[in-house]
Order: structure tokens, then C-alpha cells, then sequence
């Protein structure tokens, strides 16, 4: 038995003193699609930056492949999805740009590009449906493009793991199909998943696992919960804000 | 073009087009990041250097190489910390920097023509030791920014990101810092203190109103920037103007007929696709 994918033991965070994640503990397996649901101030998201190690830990402990986190260094293995880019940029850049800064990862901070590097990222471009908008900058793209292009470079990196941040919020239906499908088969090649959402739509047939958080604790880990009340009905639309938005897409200003 | 033949202005255009050609590579990170800004500020840390260096008769471009340099750690120090009280501490060190340049220039033999060499540049009176440092540091400034992008455009583009990747994102944060004190510095002879983040962030703008991609506003705003900075010159050398005056008008000039050419021809193409399709949008009710 191979150690586990990750493993929180007694996670504690808290922010400015306020306790934002108390005592949490997670196990994912290799193979496992495990779905971190939630209200919006749960703590999912808090958990997952957690496990990346973009937050600190008050107290317990996090392991990734079996390493403590403090002395993980193997980050090829993960692939990282962020809701959306931070600040954005100044600077145009193309899709396949932002892509290729997944295989960095893999080949380091000093060797060039070279022909894998090539194919990979044509292939993850390929896998989420973006190969004929390579050239394109990525402040052109709607919503739900830029956030396949987010794991497009995610995925160009080859990873075992995949943590993704609310990958569907706000994203037309059109890319959370196509967002689906390349997950699909990055699943089907026997690879993890870690994913925080809102409502899971398409991506529920891949689940293998659902964990609840709330406020701050775990409340369910098991099979995915079904939707309740209001959330149930076939035609709800799940909208929410999410801050100020602008229709053009992420990257813009 | 014999005032070309003098050994000085041969001085004066090769520095001005390292400086052309290093200051946009190095630029293109800070615009990247909304920082376009901070070579101007440490273009006045700077200038305690040259004050430093006047008053202990040491060569002022190297000690403000090494004042600006720990200036714009500093800087970076404030920025990865993200207080809020970040910008007042970059105010105190920007305005220290000045007050602290002009009274030690003051304290020093050197005239106030020495001042305002470095306050507005004066590429014409380079010396043959102050265009060795400005060709070695931006030889070695521009090998740099261009071998490591694909990592300076990560951690830019999206630090956090950059930091799962396992990327040095530390270590490269503070390279850019370094690397915005040596522009900054060698800089300083050709345009001057006050005028040094014209030459890192224009022609980037300029470049990026018709680019598509990182790689190509890189090499466009480095092309524009030896365009500045030559033209600059030859202008300077003809119209007896200031040259670090000139080549930013240049780089300016060279900004405005880009956008206005950009944008009279988005108004052209719009003019055209509405002729072509005209507003053929069906009612949605029918009145009466």
C-alpha cells in the first residue's frame, strides 16, 4: 500500500487570529476524484491553499506523496488550478504562452524548451478544445475559455495530482462540457483529482467522493450529497456573484 | 554625421543603445506586474548613490549601482510583505533618496552641472570607464532577461501559480529587483534619474497596442527602444538638443502615431463591417 496522494492531519488555520479551518483531517488516495464542497467562507478554499502550501498551517500537519509538506519539493507531480488569475497582466500574452508556463515545472528554470515540451503543451491544448486559439491572447477569450486555459497548463505539466479552485463558477456551459472532458481523461489515465466547488453540473459522474466543509470543519465525507430543496430542481441556475465582474473575461482590466 | 567621427559621440550612441535595447527587456517584467513605476523610484535611491560616490571620490555609477541595488531589495521586501503600510514606506525611501542625493552632491566638490548630469542624463560627456560599466552590465542585464522569461513571465504573470510550480519565485523577485537597480543605473548617464522609467516602460507600451503575445512585445519594445535611442541621438547630435530628452520624445513620438495609426484603423475596419452587415436584428414584438 502506497503512502497516500495527501494527507491533512489536525489542520488548523487561522487568519489574523480568526480560526478559518479547526482541526481538519483528509485522506486522498491515488485514483480518488474528491470533490470539496461548501458555502461561500467554509473553508474549502482555505483547505486546498492549504494543501499547496500557499497558507500556512497553525497547527497539525499535511503530507503530500507521503513527504511533509515543508520538505516537499517534487511540484511536477501537481498540477494547480486556480479560480482565476490574480492581478492580471499589462502585458499581452498568448494562450499558448500561459500554457507552456505549465511544463516549467517539469524542466526547470534554465533548460529551454524542448520537443516534449512542444508536444505537451499542443496536447493539452488539444485536451480542453483551445489548439486552434494558440496564438490568440488570452485577454480575448471568454470566461470559460481562460479557465480552460488555466488547465490546460495545469495539465501541461503532466501531473499525478490536480488541485483545482471552483474550476466551473461562472464558466458558459459550452467550456464546462469541454472542461468535463478533458478531466475525463486525465481520470481515465488513472490520475488524482482535488477539486473545491460550488455545484458540481457536468462534473458529477466523475466524483468518486464528496466532503463537506463547513464552517471551518469537516461535516461529510462519502458520496456525493444530493442537491436539496430549490438547488434540486432540474432548471436551477446556479448563479452567484463573485465579485466585480467584467463580461470581457480575467485577464482584462 | 562627422559629429560621429569625435570619439565622444561614438561614446554616447553605443551607451545609448545598450541602454535602448536593455531598458525595455527588463521593463516588460515591471509592466507585466503594474509596477511600471518603480524604476522611478529607485532612480532616486539612486541618486544617494552618485551623491555617495561624488563625495568619497569613488566612480558615482558603481556606487549607485550598489545603493540602488539594495534600494530595490528593499522595495521587493515591501511588496512580498503586502502591509498595507507598504506604500509609505516606499514614499519615505524614494523622497530619503533624493533629499539624501542632493545633500550629499552639496557636501561633495562637484558642481550643481554635476547634478543635473545625473538628474537628466548627459550622454555626451560618458567616459570610456562609465560606457565599459554601461556595456558589461547591460550585456549581462539582457542575457539574463532573456534566458530566464519563461520564468520571469511565470512568476509575473501569476506569482501564485508560479510558487505550486516549485519555481525559485524568491529568488527571481529579487533578480528583477536587482536588475530594475542596474537599469536604473547605467540608465542614469544617458536619460537621468527622473526620466529612467520612460525608457522601461514606453516603448512597452508602445509595442503592446499591436501585439499578440509576450515573446513578440519583448522583441518589439526592444526594437523600439534602439529605435529611441538611436534616432535620439542623431537628433541631439543635430538639433544641439538634450539627448535623454530627445530620445524620451522619441520613444513618446514613436507611442502616439502607433495609437493614433491603431486607432484610426479599428475606426476604419468598424466603419466597414457595419456597412457590410447592417442592423439586421429582428423585432422581438410586433406593435399593432
Amino acid at each position: 500500500m502506497s503512502a497516500p496522494v495527501i494527507a491533512v492531519t489536525h489542520g488548523v488555520v487561522s487568519y489574523d487570529g480568526r480560526p478559518v479551518l479547526r482541526d481538519v483531517s483528509l485522506t486522498v488516495d491515488a485514483g480518488e476524484v474528491v470533490a470539496v464542497l461548501g458555502a461561500n467562507g467554509s473553508g474549502k478554499s482555505t483547505l486546498i491553499r492549504a494543501v499547496l502550501g500557499l497558507v500556512p498551517l497553525n497547527a497539525g500537519s499535511i503530507a503530500l506523496f507521503g513527504t511533509p509538506l515543508r520538505r516537499f519539493r517534487q511540484w511536477q507531480r501537481i498540477g494547480y488550478v486556480p479560480q482565476r488569475l490574480g492581478a492580471g497582466s499589462g502585458v499581452p500574452a498568448t494562450v499558448r504562452e500561459v500554457v507552456a508556463s505549465g511544463r516549467l515545472a517539469r524542466r526547470g528554470v534554465l533548460r529551454p524548451p524542448g520537443r516534449a515540451d512542444r508536444a505537451a503543451v499542443d496536447a493539452a491544448l488539444a485536451a480542453v478544445g483551445l489548439a486552434d486559439r494558440a496564438g490568440d491572447p488570452v485577454a480575448t477569450l471568454s470566461g470559460g475559455q481562460q479557465q480552460r486555459t488555466l488547465i490546460a497548463r495545469a495539465l501541461a505539466g503532466e501531473p499525478e495530482l490536480l488541485v483545482l479552485d471552483e474550476p466551473t463558477a461562472g464558466v458558459d456551459a459550452a467550456s464546462q462540457e469541454a472542461f468535463a472532458g478533458a478531466l475525463h481523461g486525465f481520470v481515465d489515465g488513472g490520475a488524482t483529482v482535488l477539486l473545491v466547488a460550488h455545484e458540481l453540473g457536468p462534473l458529477r459522474p466523475l466524483i468518486s467522493r464528496a466532503v463537506v466543509v463547513h464552517h471551518g470543519g469537516i461535516a461529510h465525507d462519502g458520496a456525493v450529497p444530493e442537491p436539496a430543496g430549490h438547488h434540486a430542481e432540474p432548471d436551477h441556475d446556479h448563479v452567484h456573484p463573485h465579485g466585480p465582474d467584467e463580461p470581457t473575461g480575467l485577464w482584462s482590466s | 554625421m562627422e559629429l560621429f567621427q569625435y570619439p565622444f559621440m561614438q561614446r554616447a550612441l553605443i551607451g545609448a543603445l545598450v541602454i535602448g535595447l536593455a531598458a525595455p527587456a527588463l521593463g516588460i517584467y515591471l509592466v507585466q506586474r503594474r509596477l511600471a513605476l518603480i524604476g522611478d523610484g529607485v532612480g532616486h535611491v539612486a541618486l544617494t548613490g552618485v551623491g555617495a560616490g561624488l563625495l568619497l571620490n569613488r566612480s558615482p555609477v558603481l556606487v549607485a549601482v550598489v545603493v540602488a541595488t539594495l534600494g530595490a531589495i528593499t522595495i521587493e521586501l515591501v511588496r512580498a510583505r503586502g502591509r498595507t503600510s507598504g506604500d509609505l514606506a516606499l514614499a519615505l525611501l524614494f523622497y530619503g533618496g533624493i533629499a539624501g542625493g542632493v545633500t550629499l552632491v552639496g557636501l561633495s566638490d562637484a558642481t550643481s552641472a554635476n547634478l543635473n548630469a545625473y538628474l537628466f542624463g548627459s550622454l555626451i560627456t560618458i567616459s570610456p570607464q562609465d560606457l565599459t560599466t554601461i556595456v558589461v552590465l547591460g550585456v549581462v542585464l539582457l542575457v539574463t532577461m532573456l534566458a530566464l522569461r519563461p520564468a520571469l513571465f511565470a512568476v509575473c504573470h501569476d506569482e501564485e501559480y508560479a510558487r505550486v510550480a516549485g519555481l525559485p519565485v524568491r529568488t527571481l523577485n529579487m533578480l528583477l529587483a536587482v536588475g530594475t537597480a542596474v537599469t536604473v543605473t547605467i540608465s542614469m548617464r544617458a536619460v537621468g534619474v527622473l526620466l529612467i522609467s520612460a525608457l522601461m516602460v514606453v516603448p512597452v507600451a508602445t509595442a503592446q497596442q499591436v501585439t499578440r503575445g509576450f515573446r513578440s512585445t519583448m522583441a518589439a519594445a526592444m526594437a523600439l527602444g534602439l529605435f529611441a535611442a538611436g534616432s535620439g541621438v542623431w537628433v541631439a547630435a543635430n538639433a544641439d538638443t538634450a539627448p535623454g530628452a530627445s530620445v524620451v520624445l522619441l520613444a513618446i513620438a514613436s507611442f502616439l502615431v502607433v495609437a493614433i495609426v491603431g486607432a484610426g484603423r479599428r475606426a476604419l475596419r468598424r466603419r466597414r463591417t457595419d456597412a457590410e452587415t447592417p442592423t439586421a436584428e429582428p423585432h422581438e414584438v410586433v406593435l399593432g
